[in-house]
């Protein structure tokens, strides 16, 4: 290695891999199920389903490494922006549905109709535009991140108690979704979703098709998050991580470095809320309940903290063993997903990409969570 | 002469609950002079250090930099100005490398965007060279920070601050935990330092402060109670009862 290079020890040439096998699979998967049923390549539309579901789910694992792994930030809450992402999502398809819906009603969405309201609220206007809805995904999370980051980060809020605020953020939107008059559906959620730009939801073409946009676009997240924490910045994130107070020193401003990378990675999430959604064909608040944004921590965990690749293949491990687990042992799966996860922290720290370079220049990082009490340099 | 003044504090006072660490604390430093602050645990030294960064705001009385009132501005701001601080615990980016600590400090882009697509120029580079082997750490530019010894991460905070560029470098006990060498090393290294900026220096070893070679400021109960050299403070019988107790 050049002496100036300024190159990490860190490198992440695993990440182009992984985003080249994540989209591979869902090319592959996707042709297959388009064969023959009676092909022995055909593939179910449930195996095809539940890949885009657990691709989505590595792209808020993917979205909650940038934050943890790199700038230290143990969110308990991402599944806040996935959910949001879910929703806007949620309400374009809504709108598609159009006068098929039980009422038929061409602009009222079923469960306006059945609480008997008279007009579209104001926040659901021009989401029967797919562009329009898209943008929603990408900046209503943004927004909430941007306040939400703005504040703790500036109030030097870190460690246990930023975890628990993000929790609080994401219980409030879980009560606030459940409720009728929030206009989303309330209990049940944004379902019974019948097209995506005009293409049937339930035909294997377009689910295959789904498929592979949702393979590429967490192969893009991933070749985005390897371009930020490989160049300078990824390295400040890490600088703020270890050594806050040095930086605000050296004349950076920390808050600053969090909130770009915190709104970046709600983005993520919300992309992967929004591809989410339209295959698993349901939204609902539970998707904001505090144990989702823990799962995401310990998919991150178990695969591997700060690798990026980790978070993807922790996330598609987990889940199916979620699946396998469920369907076998359903009153379990908590059980073992608690085992794991200490499992993980006792006997692999650095999760499952720790074994894959058994000897390499720098040592794991910890997994313990920061629990930095407010900063302090008094001697 | 007092228009040459770089940093003068004036009349400051800080109390926390009732504790006044810092009391009515007047200090002034020409550009280009080297400064020693000795004084008790608890004489105000971190505090005051603290008070010139931004990291803590005065309760009454000025402190001007280069014609700012630090008193009004917050650490990055005051970083940029061109203040430096090298704190008492070596405080360096362990998982990162020596050269990306260095070039992290290098004076310039501070934003988060831009840092984000900066790329290392051909000038950063010759920084890197020229700080690496001021500080002898050439043969371990690509070490991880974390796992070098004390001594050499204490050298390494020290380039880092060279790399800001600064007019001022508040270094607070830069030698606690070295070798006689390694303190001795220090010494010629914050003089040679001292040739291009100025320096205050707050430190217990007074083997060191006397290879510094330069005036002595004691604090004492946050107040200035000598200054001269070393060894007119040193016959003060005021220091000495401080230091030697009543």
């Amino acid at each position: 290695m050049n002496a100036f290079s300024g190159q990490s020890v860190r490198s992440f040439k695993s990440v182009v891999w992984t985003a080249g096998l994540v989209l591979g699979l869902a090319v592959v998967l996707a042709v297959a199920s388009l064969l023959p049923e009676n092909s022995p390549f055909h593939v179910s539309a449930f195996a095809v389903s539940l890949a885009g579901k657990y691709l989505a789910y590595a792209m808020l694992a993917l979205s909650v490494d940038l934050v943890w792994g790199f700038a230290g930030i143990l969110t308990l809450g991402h599944a806040a922006f996935f959910g949001l992402g879910g929703y806007a999502m949620g309400m374009y398809l809504m709108r598609e549905i159009g006068a098929r819906g039980a009422y038929g009603d061409a602009s009222l969405p079923d469960f306006m109709v059945f609480l008997s309201w008279k007009r579209l609220p104001w926040y659901w206007w021009g989401t029967d535009h797919f562009a329009w809805a898209m943008l929603l995904v990408l900046v209503v999370p943004a927004l909430l991140a941007g306040i939400f980051g703005w504040l703790a980060f500036r109030s030097r809020v870190s460690g246990v108690y930023l975890s628990i605020i993000t929790q609080a953020l994401t219980y409030a939107l879980m009560l606030a979704f459940f409720q009728n008059g929030f206009g989303f559906g309330g209990n049940n959620g944004l379902t019974d979703f019948k097209d995506i730009l005009g293409a049937d939801l339930h035909r294997p073409a377009t689910r295959a098709v789904l498929l592979v946009v949702t393979g590429g676009a967490l192969a893009a997240g991933l070749l985005a998050s390897r371009f930020i924490v490989g160049s300078r910045f990824g390295n400040l994130l890490v600088a703020v991580r270890d050594s806050e107070n040095r930086t605000r020193f050296l004349g950076y401003r920390p808050d600053q470095v969090k909130l770009l990378v915190w709104v970046f990675s709600a983005m993520l999430a919300a992309i992967g809320g929004a591809l989410y959604v339209i295959q698993v064909g349901i939204i609902n608040p539970g998707e904001f309940a505090p144990a989702n944004s823990i799962e995401a921590v310990i998919w991150v965990a178990v695969g591997g903290r700060g690798t990026l690749s980790g978070a993807v293949l922790g996330a598609i491990l987990v889940n199916f063993g979620k699946t396998l687990f469920t369907a076998w042992l359903p009153e379990f799966w908590l059980y073992g997903l608690g085992l794991l996860f200490i499992g993980t922290t006792l006997f692999l720290p650095s999760g499952l990409m720790g074994l894959w370079r058994p000897v390499r220049a720098a040592p794991p990082e910890e997994i313990t969570p920061e629990v930095s009490a407010p900063e302090g340099e008094h001697s | 002469m007092t228009d040459a003044l770089l940093l003068d504090v004036r009349n400051v006072s800080v109390s926390f609950d009732g504790f006044r660490a810092i009391n009515a604390l007047s200090l002034a430093l020409k550009a280009g002079e080297m400064r020693a602050i000795v004084g008790p645990n608890g004489a105000g030294k971190t505090t005051m250090m603290d008070i010139i960064t931004g990291k803590t705001r005065p309760d009454s009385g000025t402190v001007t930099f280069k014609g700012h009132d630090l008193t009004r501005l917050d650490e990055p701001v005051i970083a940029r100005l061109g203040i430096g601080r090298k704190f008492q615990k070596p405080t360096v980016f362990e998982a990162l490398t020596v050269t990306e600590n260095l070039l992290l400090s290098l004076k310039g882009i501070r934003s988060p965007f831009s840092v984000l697509f900066a790329r290392e120029s051909v000038q950063e580079r010759q920084r890197l060279a020229e700080l690496l082997s001021l500080i002898r750490l050439e043969n371990m530019a690509d070490f991880r920070a974390g796992d070098m010894s004390h001594g050499q991460k204490q050298w390494l905070e020290i380039g880092m601050l060279m790399g800001q560029e600064p007019d001022l470098l508040l270094v607070d006990e830069p030698v606690a935990g070295m070798t006689d060498a390694e303190t001795m090393a220090t010494a010629d290294l914050l003089r040679e330092i001292n040739k291009t900026r100025s320096v205050v220096v707050v430190e217990h070893d007074m083997d060191f402060v006397r290879a510094l070679d330069v005036p002595v400021t004691v604090l004492h109960e946050g107040s200035v109670l000598a200054e001269g050299t070393l060894d007119e403070v040193s016959a003060d019988p005021r220091v000495i009862e401080v230091y030697l107790g009543r």
